[in-house]
């Protein structure tokens, strides 16, 4: 069900813009991993790039290579809408689709894609992944009313609640509390604890109190100036991060004496 | 103005009544509306000078009433309201002006049209009505025979297969520019050329049109379909403009979110960006279809004109709602007696206006059928 990531040698462009240089990383399967770092040190897009979303931008693209147990996903040959399948992703705003119910956001990796499904399987899928997401007792009296009338909070549990529906080895998340206030984000943050278990999870937070609480281990991402690549400083477990960090700029950015 | 509406009055019944020292300096409720009985009664005055008449009676009440309230407001409450207020009666004065024509033109319509717009309008057609027959029924006294049942199928008819030329080739165009060109030469190439065609006159639209199938069938090639040709012509650059728009407005989030389900580009574009913005783009093709619904000129030299009921638009001649006017205006059934044939072009002229009311209803129905559903 879960699988794990390696990252070897990546280098980002935008163009001919070089976003991201040189990241190794190594994530586990069933483990929280935080990305940190100021903004515009290309966390974001480095996330991107592991399911192939990065080249959805118009000179997006990518050298190097991204292994999910061991298959690179940037081979020729390679396609990358069943790479996106299997790696699934939540963004910062919540993007429910509008002309959709409740229930048939949650099915939308399904329906979309054409796939056949019965009413029972339907049922118990849209039941299973809203529990999963910690949504089914909100919503399971309203499932045929639109997604964009739930609140912030519940929307962003919504689009979990389609990501896990598909069924993905890996979730990334992209600064999936910035739009929310404390309590939905606590209940994110209780979510991504659960999802844990069955996958790896990879998140880009702002938020260094959040990276301590929910991950694993955490990555500091940073960039010498403006029009330099971003890099990967420093990766290890989240607590030695935050109490004893190897570097001088991850000590600085997460002590807060960062500029 | 509600300008003085603001004053709170001291609710206190013990407290003795006074104004409020917030709103000193502001004109009383009564100003405006004297100004504006002044302006009326002055208006009339001056126009009497020179010959009543209503227009010069409208213009100098209206000039009498800016100038008057605009120097009034000034002197009472200061230069930053007295601008305001010349602004905003600028403004009203300028949406009554767009209105008259407007207004005009639908009491006309009615006024003309109504007597004759009947059953037996909406179900004869004009075979068989001749000249005699117009004489005849004047004569007598009896109602006017003959309807525009023909052309307001042909109408009906032309149009439709205009639609359904132009809205996929239209819709195609707008996806292809939206979602799949990333700003090339072949896209900047399309919208160059869309732009041109939206200025293409109608009647060269016609001419196209007639050219075209008169190489490949032979000349008088006049049929249904070949009207409906030249009308795509005028309606697809109408097309491709409104459905563009309403693409380019589909939040990118959505694609996104899309695409990291696993859902792939084409399907993507069916299933999140047309519904989303599918209640746009159908009032665009509606607004397009109501542009080209009164055309006269491209429907003459194509489908030509006819009296009888032609519904097959693949053969012989056709009559549209235009063209049936402009025909009973330009050549009366009956040369001496040209009432009947006046009442039936304002008949159909008000069939016409009520199918274009008619179809911008459709329009705002099918958007707001389509629209994405509120509600919790």
């Amino acid at each position: 069900m879960s699988k794990r990531i390696d990252v070897k040698d990546l280098n980002v462009y935008y163009s001919k813009f070089l976003a991201v240089e040189g990241v190794n990383i190594n994530i586990a399967a069933k483990s929280v991993t935080a990305f940190i770092g100021p903004s515009g040190c290309g966390k974001s897009t480095f996330l991107r790039t592991l399911n192939r979303m990065h080249e959805v931008i118009p000179g997006g693209r990518v050298e190097g290579e991204v292994l999910l147990d061991g298959d690179n996903l940037y081979e020729p040959g390679v396609d990358p809408v069943n790479v996106r399948s299997q790696i699934g992703m939540v963004f910062q705003r919540p993007n429910p689709f509008p002309t959709m119910s409740i229930r048939d956001n949650v099915l939308a990796g399904v329906k979309l894609n054409g796939k056949k499904i019965s009413r029972s399987d339907a049922d118990a899928l849209v039941e299973g992944s809203l529990r999963g997401a910690n949504l089914w007792n909100e919503v399971k009296d309203r499932l045929d009313k639109p997604g964009s009338g739930l609140s912030g909070g519940q929307q962003q549990r919504l689009c979990i609640a389609r990501t896990i529906a598909v069924k993905p080895d890996v979730i990334l998340m992209d600064e999936p509390c910035s739009a929310l206030d404390p309590i939905s984000t606590l209940a994110i943050e209780d979510l991504i604890n659960e999802l844990k278990n069955d996958y790896t999870v990879v998140i880009v937070t702002h938020n260094m109190q959040q990276a301590a609480r929910v991950s694993d281990k955490t990555a500091f991402f940073n960039i010498a100036g403006t029009g330099k690549p971003g890099k990967l400083i420093e990766y290890n477990e989240t607590a030695t991060i935050f109490s004893n960090p190897a570097e001088k700029a991850t000590e600085d950015y997460v002590s807060g004496r960062f500029g | 103005m509600s300008l003085t509406k603001t004053t709170p009055q001291s609710e206190t019944p013990l407290a003795p009544r006074r104004r409020n020292a917030l709103s000193k300096g502001r004109m009383p409720g009564w100003a405006v509306p004297a100004i504006a009985v002044a302006a009326v009664i002055l208006g009339a005055a001056l126009s009497t000078l020179g010959g009543f008449a209503v227009a010069s009676f409208a213009i100098y009440a209206a000039l009498l009433f800016v100038i008057g309230a605009t120097v009034a407001t000034t002197v009472i409450e200061g230069k930053r309201r007295g601008k305001n207020a010349l602004a905003l009666y600028l403004i009203y004065g300028a949406f009554i002006l767009a209105l008259i024509p407007l207004a005009s033109v639908i009491y006309t319509v009615l006024d003309k049209g109504l007597p004759g717009l009947n059953m037996h309008f909406l179900t004869s057609s004009m075979n068989g009505v001749t000249g005699a027959v117009d004489n005849q029924s004047v004569a007598e006294g009896t109602p006017v025979v003959g309807g525009a049942y023909h052309a307001l199928m042909g109408t009906l008819l032309i149009t439709l297969w205009a639609t359904i030329i132009s809205v996929p080739v239209g819709m195609l165009t707008a996806i292809y520019l939206v979602e799949y060109s990333k700003g090339g030469p072949l896209a900047k190439a399309i919208t160059f050329f869309v732009d041109v065609m939206t200025g293409i006159p109608s009647i060269v639209a016609g001419l196209f049109a007639a050219a075209f199938f008169g190489i490949i069938l032979g000349p008088n090639a006049r049929m249904g379909i070949v009207a409906a040709v030249a009308l795509s012509v005028l309606m697809i650059p109408t097309v491709v403009r409104s459905t563009e728009e309403m693409l380019k407005i589909v939040p990118n989030e959505l694609r996104e979110a899309s695409y990291a389900l696993g859902v792939r580009r084409w399907r993507t574009i069916l299933k999140v960006v047309i519904p989303t913005a599918i209640s746009g783009i159908a009032s665009g093709v509606t607004l397009a279809i109501a542009r080209v619904i009164g055309e006269t000129a491209p429907i003459l030299v194509t489908a030509g004109i006819a009296s009888n009921i032609n519904l097959n638009v693949f053969a012989n001649w056709m009559s549209t709602l235009p063209t049936f006017i402009y025909y009973q205006i330009l050549t009366p059934t009956s040369p001496t007696n040209i009432d009947p044939s006046i009442q039936r072009a304002w008949a159909a002229a008000l069939l016409l206006i009520l199918m274009v009311m008619a179809l911008n209803l459709i329009a705002r129905l099918v958007a707001s059928f389509f629209a994405p559903k509120k509600g919790r």
